[in-house]
């Protein structure tokens, strides 16, 4: 079922060859060094940054994030695009008034929601985006103000009582027999908030629309003028259960920007936080995905399993979700050799009640009956979105950066990438319950071969602006951070981007005709982080 | 005059008792899946707290969402009334036969169902649609379990049907095997339990029951949630009165009706078990599936009649 060939990825080229790519197809671009970080940069005029992504997607390069960053009288824009072994950074700046960008969003479907975004915090127009509703602006704040403009103040300017959203238009339901049904933001169980909006005829779904950004936190504004430390307890709230994640990004960030040498006992250390929060949340995944379809038996085994492990976490880290530990130059707490023994036996007593249930479950016939066939995504639409993580690798597209971009202390490390064809709810399952043992094995090397050493390098703050780029494989798939430091070291601008921007996307694209009650399992099957993708 | 008394009697005691049946099925999951669980008599507890909780109404609801929960429980109640339970020596009996029973169920549920549209939600309305379209394809099964019954025992009356079945000599009769196989398929569909619909979920756009019943609070809530588990109650009667009737009273003596009363309550516990077994050991239907496992009960319903004019009618 399991095979590690990954059609997209083949196809793209290595990043070498992109600025030639670009030249030919008649983009100019110049190299640049400002940001500094795993990413070739390059910068183009603004101009050409539809074509851009025009010749990126003709070459099946990946789109990945796209931000923009105020420096008056110009917005900078930079977006990321993954080639087979790394990233491009784009730049380009437009005025901040009246100013206008040609839009990716024909080319690239995920940029879609970035560049709504990024008018609604900016003020700068996509001249073509083929869709002009706002994204993440709620009514908090009115339509002519633009919160991550310099001059917005970090308090805002909230009414009292912050007006009803009823404005937003969905893709209206018309024709005879078929209805909507608005889900949320309010759920009956404990979960975040989100609106979901289905056309349905009878039980099946014709269509499916988000709207998100109900936990807009103010992130990026909020980290504006922090110190690197205010920076890290920010980066690690992004999305609680990529705690790890997200702090790791935002430390290779800043850590690129001021050319900091971490020591590689806190390399190994992060890599072992990093494996421990993908099993964490595979198995709590796992599980509810079988609690969703009536099988409380997982849910109960593999809460047991999570929890046991959450407390290893405690004991060993102090934090059940490991938060804060990852920090700017290594990490805060050292792993004593008797806590190297308690991690290696816990990995002993997972793997074998993992052999125990996962072949259990993957063979059980009422619950693959269930998981089987339900929320297809295509290898060809998975492609196209730009899914990534696990939602990516069941449906054929292998991207991994732990393999094929691999940062510190992946390199030279080998990170087996399972992936499945079909891309159903059971192939996502399945896929996470795969990268369990291999999480298992990365884990055993890293505790068998942890280098002795510091592991706290000391932050010296620049002495020039500086700007770097973290990417990170977090369990939900490829995450993003972008920090700019001032020249007395204090945050000028800081983006995290989640995975969650992606596999949002892919929720609405394979739900088409799966009926009403199998929504909850698909979309727990891609579990989105509400929060990471407000921020 | 006794034989009435009795009744009453009998009648409060399977409402008293029906909580705790579905605590006790609740309780026995949990221990299969190594929790610990909530005691047998929590939904006592539930009942309690929702009945000193407000009643909060949606502006738009009309009369009918006010008196469904008093139609449903009431009617539900009167189900139990003439259900045989621990004697067959029962007046009450008289006033309604299967075909009753099976009419008093529908009623329920078409309030239910209604009340489920009522306030115009769209979880309400899907859980009405779906609830209709499964019992729609149940009842005619269930029908069919009970005109086979009706023929072997020559009574549409359930006390009738009992006696004689707990008095004949012990025959496998395969009517009577196909028929009460029907009849556990549809008991599970109609009560609500896995694989057809999980009565404890938290997501609204896979609910049935749960579904329509989401608007309700207080003691319209608490109506609602006792008459789920009357029914409950009822069915497992219904199957272990019919399937295992030995031990049930075919008198009034006060040491006969001890004696039964102390083997159905055993029999419903062990039935409370196996439910939660079987409830543990499989997930949830697809709901487009639901209608081939009722198509399955209705085939075996249908078998039953069929080996029953073709093997046992002289």
């Amino acid at each position: 079922m399991t095979k590690s060939v990954h059609q997209g990825q083949l196809e793209s080229p290595v990043v070498d060859s992109i600025p030639a790519l670009l030249n030919e197809a008649g983009v100019p671009t110049t190299e640049m060094s400002t940001v500094k970080g795993a990413a070739r940069v390059l910068s183009v005029d603004s101009r050409f940054w539809a074509k851009a992504a025009a010749v990126m997607a003709e070459n099946y390069v990946r789109w990945a994030a796209v931000w923009g960053e105020h420096a008056s009288p110009d917005v900078l824009v930079k977006a990321v695009f993954a080639a087979r072994d790394g990233h491009v950074l784009l730049c380009t700046s437009v005025q901040e008034t009246g100013g206008a960008l040609p839009s990716q969003t024909p080319f690239f479907p995920a940029a879609n929601r970035p560049e709504r975004t990024l008018q609604d915090m900016f003020g700068i127009r996509f001249a073509d985006h083929p869709d002009q509703r706002r994204w993440l602006r709620h009514l908090a704040w009115s339509e002519d103000q633009f919160p991550l403009r310099k001059e917005f103040p970090l308090a805002g300017t909230p009414q009292r009582d912050t007006p009803p959203d009823c404005e937003y238009t969905f893709i209206p339901a018309e024709g005879e027999g078929l209805y909507e049904i608005p889900v949320g933001p309010v759920h009956a169980g404990i979960i975040e908030p989100g609106h979901f909006r289905f056309s349905a005829m009878g039980e099946d779904i014709l269509n499916l629309e988000q709207h998100l950004g109900y936990v807009h936190k103010g992130i990026e504004k909020c980290a504006e003028g922090r110190d690197v430390q205010g920076l890290l307890r920010l980066a690690a709230r992004v999305s609680g259960d990529s705690t790890v994640t997200h702090s790791w990004a935002a430390c290779q960030a800043c850590e690129n920007a001021v050319g900091l040498t971490v020591p590689d006992r806190a390399l190994a250390i992060r890599a072992i936080l990093s494996e421990r929060e993908r099993i964490a949340n595979h198995m709590g995944d796992i599980g509810a995905c079988c609690n969703d379809v009536g099988f409380a038996f997982a849910l109960v085994q593999f809460g047991r399993l999570r929890e046991l492990w959450q407390r290893d976490s405690a004991t060993v880290f102090g934090h059940r979700f490991m938060m804060d530990v990852v920090t700017v130059g290594g990490v805060t707490r050292d792993i004593s050799p008797e806590h190297v023994a308690l991690l290696q036996k816990a990995i002993v007593q997972l793997r074998k009640e993992l052999n125990e249930l996962i072949p259990m479950l993957c063979e059980y016939p009422s619950l693959q009956d269930r998981f089987r066939t339900t929320g297809i995504l295509s290898p060809h639409v998975a492609r196209t979105i730009g899914a990534l993580g696990y939602v990516a690798r069941a449906s054929h597209e292998g991207w991994d950066m732990r393999r094929d971009a691999a940062y510190a202390p992946y390199q030279g490390v080998t990170v087996t990438v399972p992936t499945c064809k079909d891309g159903d709810t059971a192939c996502r399952v399945r896929v996470r319950a795969d990268e369990l043992f291999v999480s298992l094995d990365l884990l055993d090397h890293f505790l068998s071969t942890l280098p002795a050493g510091k592991i706290n390098a000391p932050f010296q703050p620049p002495q020039t602006a500086c700007c770097g780029l973290g990417l990170v494989e977090g369990w939900r798939g490829e995450t993003i951070a972008y920090v700019h430091l001032d020249k007395n070291g204090t945050v000028a601008r800081y983006f995290p981007r989640d995975a969650s921007w992606l596999n949002w996307p892919a929720l609405e694209a394979l739900i088409g005709g799966v009926i009403v009650p199998d929504f909850p399992l698909c979309n727990k099957s891609v579990n989105g982080s509400y929060s990471g993708h407000d921020v | 005059m006794t034989g009435w008394l009795f009744a009453l009697v009998q009648t409060l005691c399977v409402v008293l008792f029906a909580p705790f049946l579905a605590g006790w099925v609740k309780w026995i999951k949990c221990k299969l899946q190594n929790r610990q669980g909530p005691a047998p008599w929590q939904p006592y507890r539930d009942l309690w707290r929702l009945s000193k909780k407000q009643v909060v109404l949606a502006d738009v609801a009309s009369p009918i969402f006010r008196a469904a929960p008093y139609i449903v429980f009431g009617a539900t109640v009167v189900a139990a009334s003439v259900l045989p339970i621990v004697s067959t020596q029962l007046p009450t009996a008289a006033l309604a036969d299967v075909i009753v029973l099976v009419g008093i169920f529908a009623l329920t549920r078409f309030f239910l169902a209604l009340a489920g549209m009522d306030v115009g939600t769209s979880f309400g309305g899907m859980g009405s649609s779906r609830e209709v379209t499964l019992s729609s394809l149940a009842e005619p099964a269930l029908l069919m379990t009970f005109f086979t019954l009706a023929m072997t025992v020559s009574s549409t009356n359930l006390s009738s049907a009992v006696a004689y079945l707990s008095q004949a000599h012990f025959t496998l009769a395969p009517s009577l095997i196909f028929s009460f196989m029907a009849l556990l398929l549809v008991a599970v569909a109609e009560t609500g339990r896995i694989p057809i619909d999980n009565p404890a979920t938290h997501l609204e756009l896979t609910m049935i029951h749960e579904a329509m019943i989401l608007e309700y609070s207080g003691r319209h809530l608490l109506l609602m949630e006792w008459a789920a588990m009357l029914k409950l109650t009822l069915y497992s009667i219904l199957i272990v009165n019919l399937i295992v009737p030995w031990g049930i009273s075919l008198t009034l003596e006060p040491q006969a009706i001890a004696l039964a009363t102390v083997s159905v309550l055993g029999k419903l516990l062990v039935l409370g078990v196996l439910l939660a077994v079987s409830e543990t050991s499989q997930a949830k239907m697809r709901l487009f599936r639901a209608p081939q496992y009722l198509g399955m009960a209705f085939i075996l319903s249908l078998l039953g009649m069929m080996s029953h004019i073709i093997l046992e009618v002289r």
